[in-house]
């Protein structure tokens, strides 16, 4: 039996984002791709005490952002290579009070349409959520709300 | 109270019940919407390595990183890092954040009217070692209130975060220690229903890892689910 979840409650902060650790790649790094989004609850709110955490495993890249103070994050993030048979895509997780457990999704390229309609994890979605897990191009960035609850309740996987 | 902490139920497993309705913040936060089960034949991405360079100068003891030393109780808390079949991870990051042993974390939202403590910061990494062994000092964590119901109190906890070998193996959790009697009033602590796995929460303490005359001492083992391949060899992490 494995040691349950439990929130990281209202003070993670102290312990997890002392360190500024956003950047995947340099942002001077050719590559860059800033990656930048808003945490919505259910209301509509944005979750201004949640954590997000990013993951490009092929290059073994991995990041952390706090939403403090108006809900929002920013990564620094290069396209990573695509794992054998799926399109380039971050792994996501949601972290924040009112989080048992944490959650997890994924975002995808916007210029990757052939990659991305050959995916299998997307192929598994019906088009509105399809949709939801490939971010948009926002002002020269990336820009991919999640959202906990609601019409645009964010596509989240098991772990 | 008795409205608040619904009754044990074993039924539900051994995983944390995420609309946990005696939690009040799920209410607008667990998704309501079924999770998605990705396709089996996908391998389960390695986690993130980590390697000295992620860790600073006292990480490891909470109680020398100021001047002076923090109030309480001086407590070594230490343990395993080890999946369900028992192998030790090793190389993997763990991190820790508590409030000060009167109930106060230096959090600028904490307005607990307690005093906070210019000697404590209540932050700590640590790498397990190559039999998965983690070892912090710290002071105890006092319990505070909280706003979740009324005269709602928590439990003294450090919280902890832990990567292991492959992204699914990823927790974020709460060690507790052991008789609190606040356990039974808890809505966090009873969102895992099952009370074997709610067990798992709990350190022991332990004699033998106390310093004599100096510190007490808590052993606590971090169990991650099998995830991945398990497969992973310690690499050697690049800057």
């Amino acid at each position: 039996m494995k040691t349950p979840s439990q929130t990281v409650g209202p003070f993670y902060s102290i312990g997890l984002t002392r360190r500024s650790e956003n950047e995947l790649v340099p942002a001077g790094d050719p590559a860059a791709i800033v990656l930048r989004g808003t945490l919505f609850d259910g209301d509509g709110a944005p979750i201004v005490d949640g954590m997000i955490e990013v993951w490009q495993p092929v290059e073994r890249l991995w990041g952390r952002c706090g939403t403090h103070p108006a809900g929002e994050f920013t990564f620094v993030v290069s396209k990573p290579a695509a794992p054998a048979g799926e399109a380039p895509h971050l792994d996501v997780y949601v972290f924040a009070r009112g989080l048992l457990k944490h959650q997890r999704t994924r975002v995808y390229f916007p210029d990757e349409a052939d990659a991305n309609a050959a995916d299998p994890v997307l192929a598994g979605l019906d088009e509105a959520d399809r949709a939801l897990l490939v971010a948009e191009r926002d002002d020269g960035a990336l820009r991919f709300d999640i959202h906990m609850q609601g019409l645009h309740e964010t596509v989240f996987f098991s772990t | 109270m008795s409205d608040i902490v619904l009754p044990d139920d074993p039924s539900f497993g051994p995983e944390v019940q995420v609309d946990y309705p005696g939690y009040r913040s799920t209410r607008l936060r667990a998704p309501k919407r079924p999770l998605v089960t990705l396709p089996e034949e996908l391998h389960s991405p390695d986690g993130p390595v980590f390697g000295e360079d992620a860790l600073e100068e006292h990480d490891g003891d909470l109680t020398a990183q100021h001047d002076g030393e923090p109030l309480g109780e001086r407590i070594v808390v230490s343990g395993r890092v080890v999946d369900e079949d028992g192998r030790p991870i090793p190389g993997t990051l763990v991190e820790v954040w508590q409030a000060n042993a009167g109930g106060r974390y230096r959090h600028e939202v904490d307005q607990h009217p307690a005093p906070l403590d210019p000697n404590f910061s209540g932050a700590g990494r640590v790498l397990t070692d190559a039999e998965g062994r983690y070892r912090f000092v710290t002071i105890k964590p006092g319990s505070y209130p909280w706003g979740n119901h009324e005269n709602a109190w928590r439990p003294a906890h450090i919280h902890f975060s832990v990567f292991g070998r492959a992204f699914t193996q990823r927790v974020v959790t709460q060690m507790y220690f052991p008789g609190d009697p606040l356990f039974e009033f808890d809505p966090i602590f009873h969102s895992v229903r099952d009370p074997k796995a709610r067990a798992l929460l709990v350190s022991q303490f332990d004699l033998a890892t106390t310093t004599p005359e100096w510190a007490l001492a808590y052993r606590w083992d971090i169990v991650l689910g099998r995830g991945g391949s398990g497969t992973t060899p310690v690499e050697e992490p690049s800057s």
